[in-house]
């Protein structure tokens, strides 16, 4: 059974190689290809022949050249060391890469994903004789200062604990040792491996029920994401899909970040590997990179490797996910990964569906997404673990019936609809708030340490959507006989909604204090805007005329709030004080 | 020892099937030499057991299955290169078409080259002035990025582009550059201009030429620009120069592809590209940048035409979504004779915020580029507004707007071929433009900055008040100028499209 099952190359087309003599092997398996020891997945089997998808560029590789079968499904190396690393598709640490063979990829280089000779310190948390399963937690290692892993039975693995011990332990070195029922002995370490097509096991799935902060206005008031919910960003290009995916990575409230450039461009992954750690969490004050694995497999790697590297970001999430921790995985962009797909399809020859891409595609799509949840973990102690995904999709000419999108849209929970229109206006973030939608937003309101807070807030958020709504029928009224025929009751209307987009949901991710708003600040500055609204309406129906109200001073600090500092929010509460004062005035100085 | 085999079996197309080969590898050139002694190149795109399927970049006619051999020359399709390539000019594929010497290689590379990792990767924040005043203020090109110009038939592409190698090519002291230019399928005429114009400027000498004009092989195209970045990388990360690669026109490059595609009968993706044309288009685009510990630089300006001026046309969408932004060409704007007609509103660079600011253009650049596309947008809402109900139903403050869509025009965006404006002007341009706005209209700038360069500007504008109607008789005529040089132009080139 364990000798390498040898082959041999009968084709080579692109990234797809076809091999004879692999009677036995398994599909999926992972298989080294030609001379220069390619790695490569089998993804069909036809008696003794086998397709095999090639993770590395296949040119001057031709017939006759040996396969051999590995006998193992493609997995990622689990443990310490993971944190602050970036990857690629397959999990070869990029930096590592860059060390041995320079600026360009080579190929046949074989790395392993964590460090084989750095030590931890691992402290058990089991004492010998404790009788464990799948799971649960036997010690820690603290990997960073925001991150301590915790270290878990492996998978369908069980037994009695003994010879643990605490110490400064490389991954590979035996930690304890695991003997099961029939007395053998298994050594545990660091280090485990799991297959990355599957998903890790949970003991049960609950519902997401907690809003996952981003500091971004328009998607924490509006539409918001949940622990373990997901979420997705269609758009055409240059509308800022990639910014709206920086921007959760940096400020998202969670745990652990796993960000996956899939097919997406180098210079990005760059910008992120220059700024994370110079940025701080604004939760803990740590460098964002302490919390951060990135995945990058940029457009121009190899197209198979791009196929797996959503799959290996997400196991990767799984596993800090079981650990009890809160994760958010980025996917940018799924569509890269669905063309990955139609290109392996297309190459083995495959019935195309539409627009060319595999019938299988829908399934694949929600099987990904559907790994994201709020789980209760496997194992002892009890904890709940969740997983958020969010994925970028790219449609071709931003038109959303593309099956990428629609295939999304039928398993993900919020749409953050981008627009090319308001990117032209540099409203950003483009998120369309007219046909963008969340199924979370039930739970905004228990956010707020406050009840009463919550309250208000989602009679603002509803009052302000409505608004918006209301904005978008007088826009088309005044397109057709002009401002002057409105009342002016509806041109507040209009002005407040304006209000709303320019100094409320257009956010600067490049200013040092607008890039993040907490919660509580967005109440406040919602609350201001719509307070403005109130006094507004109160002085027409006074008789005030509408110009005097728009040409108010106190404008300008409402417009100026999103640039108040977290520490200073009761600035902000200020505001609705000098507007009261200056609407007053308005109405007793008599009109001239 | 190389085989020779006479056992071709198909020709269909541009492709070719030789059977009963030894030793084929994907990938490898084929050197095939026809009955008459000449000859022609191949590359081997699938091999099956003993078959293999090859490519012929310059087209099958004349071969034929009984006399013609082939024979696997057991390498990959390689570029030789020494310092000596600059000021030399090549055909597509990589052979000197000048009169000048065979290059006698120092180096031989796999014009495929080998991605780079993202993590040697050193992000581009050196700021190019290019002296036009709609790409240095709103859209600023950084060193190492990859802008492409979304164009279209009869539009002024070729002047932009030249323009841009001109200006952009002043470098402070000790740096080194060259122009690496690839043609695919334009006509003589557009290239010879981009030669004619270098020659003049001098940067011919620093210059290297790739040219597959459009009556040259289609399916050399697809080898074309991978020969201009094997030499620009070499250029940039052996020689450190600072390189700026013209790609002029990736749409032919696309339809190439294409044809091989269906050649193929590969199942086809939209409007019959093949599936993975993302993929090969990212393979040329992402050859740009700039690597840790290596002073050059690869900067990329890839030139397409949008097939009835549709951006969600697969080709500029595919590329759109692999390079850092894209200037688009308006044509509405170039009618109206201003030029270069750069449309600024879907136009983007999107590593312009890394590449301004203090030290590197201007403190209030970023402010200044928000505020002057937020009043440009509200501007041109208005002039569309204007157009269904009529200039009398607007707003005092509507009219305001419009009045500076139309000033922004005709003097920021407006400027000549040969103006080469400092990125100072550009931002004090700017300015002024925005000051006839009241402070509190300004949302987007800084209070401080407003404060810092505002009141000048205002002063400015008062002064000029009684001066600006002859500066604005004279600009009409300069404009009126250059549409009439433009009309001409288009004219010779819808010609040159009827040829086709």
């Amino acid at each position: 059974m364990s000798q390498a099952r040898e082959g041999r190359i009968v084709k080579v087309a692109g990234p797809v190689v076809t091999a004879e003599g692999m009677t036995g092997s398994r599909m999926y398996d992972v298989v080294r290809v030609g001379e220069l020891n390619l790695i490569g997945e089998i993804v069909e089997l036809h008696n003794d022949l086998a397709s095999i998808q090639v993770y590395e560029e296949t040119g001057g590789m031709g017939p006759g050249e040996k396969v051999v079968d590995t006998q193992a499904p493609l997995s990622v190396e689990l443990g310490p060391g993971l944190i602050e690393n970036i990857y690629d598709g397959i999990q070869r640490p990029l930096s590592l890469f860059y060390d041995r063979e320079g600026a360009f990829m080579s190929r046949g280089t074989a790395i392993p994903g964590l460090d084989r000779e750095k030590k931890w310190h691992f402290k058990p948390s089991v004492k010998n004789g404790t009788k464990v399963s799948e799971g649960d937690i036997i010690g820690q290692v603290k990997e960073t200062t925001l991150v301590t892993q915790k270290i878990m039975v492996p998978q369908e693995m069980s037994g009695t604990i003994q010879d643990i011990k605490e110490g400064e332990f490389k991954v590979q070195d035996t930690v304890a040792l695991l003997v099961d029922e029939n007395g053998t002995e298994n050594k545990l370490s660091l280090l485990q491996r799991c297959p990355v097509r599957k998903s890790r096991r949970s003991s049960r799935r609950l519902a997401p029920n907690t809003i996952l902060a981003t500091g971004q206005r328009v998607i924490d008031t509006f539409f918001p994401i949940a622990k373990g919910g997901t979420a997705c960003v269609p758009g055409p290009f240059g509308t800022g899909k990639t910014v709206v995916q920086h921007q959760l990575a940096k400020w998202v409230n969670a745990d652990i970040v796993v960000y996956v450039g899939c097919g997406e461009r180098g210079n990005e992954m760059t910008d992120v590997l220059t700024e994370f750690p110079e940025l701080k969490d604004p939760h803990s004050g740590e460098p964002l990179m302490k919390r951060s694995v990135l995945i990058a497999n940029t457009s121009n790697m190899p197209v198979a490797a791009r196929e797996a590297s959503v799959y290996t970001g997400i196991t990767i999430a799984e596993y800090f996910r079981d650990m009890g921790y809160t994760v958010a995985v980025m996917a940018d962009s799924t569509s890269r990964w669905a063309e990955a797909m139609r290109e392996i399809s297309t190459r083995l020859e495959e019935m195309p569906a539409e627009e060319g891409y595999p019938a299988y595609l829908a399934a694949r799509i929600a099987a990904f997404y559907e790994r994201a949840g709020l789980v209760e973990c496997l194992g002892q102690p009890k904890r709940q673990g969740g997983l958020s995904v969010i994925g970028a999709v790219s449609p071709p000419g931003g038109d959303l019936s593309d099956s990428v999108v629609q295939a999304t849209l039928h398993v993900v929970k919020v749409f953050w609809s981008l627009k090319a229109e308001l990117a032209y206006q540099r409203h950003f973030p483009a998120i369309d708030w007219l046909t963008s939608y969340s199924f979370y937003k039930q739970y905004l309101k228990k956010a707020f340490d406050d009840p009463e807070k919550g309250e208000d807030m989602n009679k603002l958020t509803a009052e302000a959507m409505s608004l918006l709504e209301q904005e978008s029928e007088l826009r088309e009224i005044v397109r057709l006989v002009g401002a002057e025929a409105l009342s002016p009751k509806d041109r507040l209307a209009l002005e407040v909604s304006r209000s709303i987009r320019e100094d409320f949901l257009h956010q600067n991710a490049f200013h040092k204090v607008d890039t993040y708003t907490s919660l509580e600040k967005q109440y406040e500055m919602l609350k201001t805007v719509l307070c403005f609204r109130e006094h507004a309406i109160n002085a027409i129906n006074a008789g005030v005329g509408t110009d005097e109200i728009f040409k108010l001073p106190v404008r300008e600090d409402i417009a100026r709030a999103r640039y108040t500092p977290e520490e200073d929010i009761d600035k902000i509460r200020s505001i609705r004080e000098k507007i009261a004062e200056q609407i007053k005035n308005l109405q007793t100085t008599p009109v001239s | 020892m190389l085989k020779e085999y006479q056992t071709i079996s198909e020709i269909a197309g541009p492709l070719m099937l030789v059977e009963k080969v030894d030793g084929a590898k994907y990938g490898h050139i084929v050197e095939i030499e026809l009955r008459d002694g000449s000859k022609r190149n191949g590359q081997i795109l699938q091999v099956e057991n003993d078959k293999a399927l090859v490519q012929v970049f310059e087209g099958t006619s004349g071969i034929d299955v009984k006399e013609t051999t082939a024979r696997f020359l057991g390498k990959p399709l390689e570029f030789g290169l020494s310092p000596d390539i600059l000021g030399r000019v090549f055909s597509g594929l990589g052979i000197p078409k000048d009169d000048g010497p065979q290059i006698i290689p120092d180096k031989k590379l796999n014009i495929n080259g080998n991605p780079i990792n993202p993590f040697a990767r050193d992000y581009p924040n050196e700021f190019i002035q290019t002296g036009i005043s709609t790409i240095d203020g709103l859209n600023p090109i950084v060193r190492g990025q990859k802008l492409p110009i979304f164009s279209g038939a009869g539009l002024p592409h070729d002047n932009i582009t030249a323009q841009i190698a001109r200006q952009s090519t002043i470098l402070a002291e000790g740096e080194d550059f060259a122009v690496v230019f690839a043609a695919m399928g334009i006509t003589f005429e557009a290239a010879q201009f981009f030669i004619d114009d270098l020659t003049e400027s001098g940067a011919i000498e620093r210059a290297v030429m790739f040219l597959n004009l459009a009556n040259d092989p289609a399916i050399e195209r697809i080898a074309t620009p991978r020969f201009a970045l094997t030499a620009a990388e070499y250029l940039a990360f052996e020689l450190d120069m600072h390189v700026l690669v013209i790609l002029n026109d990736m749409t032919n490059y696309c339809e190439a592809l294409r044809e091989i595609s269906a050649a193929r009968k590969e199942v086809p993706g939209r409007r019959g590209y093949p599936g993975y044309l993302y993929t090969d288009l990212a393979t040329v685009y992402e050859r740009a940048g700039r690597i840790k510990g290596k002073t050059g630089s690869i900067t990329m300006l890839p030139v397409l035409t949008m097939p009835e001026d549709d951006k969600t046309h697969p080709v500029p969408d595919l590329t759109g979504y692999i390079t850092e932004g894209q200037i688009i060409l308006s044509r509405s704007l170039h009618r109206k004779g201003i030029a270069p007609p750069v449309d600024c509103l879907p136009s983007l660079s999107r590593l312009k915020d890394k590449g301004i600011g203090e030290g590197k253009t201007r403190e209030d650049h970023a402010d200044l580029y928000n505020q002057l596309y937020a009043a440009y947008a509200r501007g041109k809402e208005v002039q569309e507004l204007a157009t269904i109900m009529g200039e009398a139903a607007l707003s005092n403050e509507d009219k305001k707007y419009m009045k500076f869509a139309d000033d922004f025009e005709a003097r920021y965006v407006s400027q000549d071929y040969f103006e080469n404006r400092t990125i100072e002007t550009t931002l004090d341009l700017g300015w002024e433009l925005l000051s006839m706005f009241e402070n509190i209209e300004l949302k987007r700038i800084d209070p401080e900055l407003l404060e810092k360069y505002m009141p000048k500007f205002r002063k400015k504008q008062a002064e000029k008040t009684s001066k600006s109607k002859e500066e604005t008789d004279r600009e009409t005529e300069k404009t009126q100028e250059a549409a009439v040089k433009t009309t001409e132009q288009s004219q010779s080139k819808n010609a040159d499209e009827g040829d086709k």
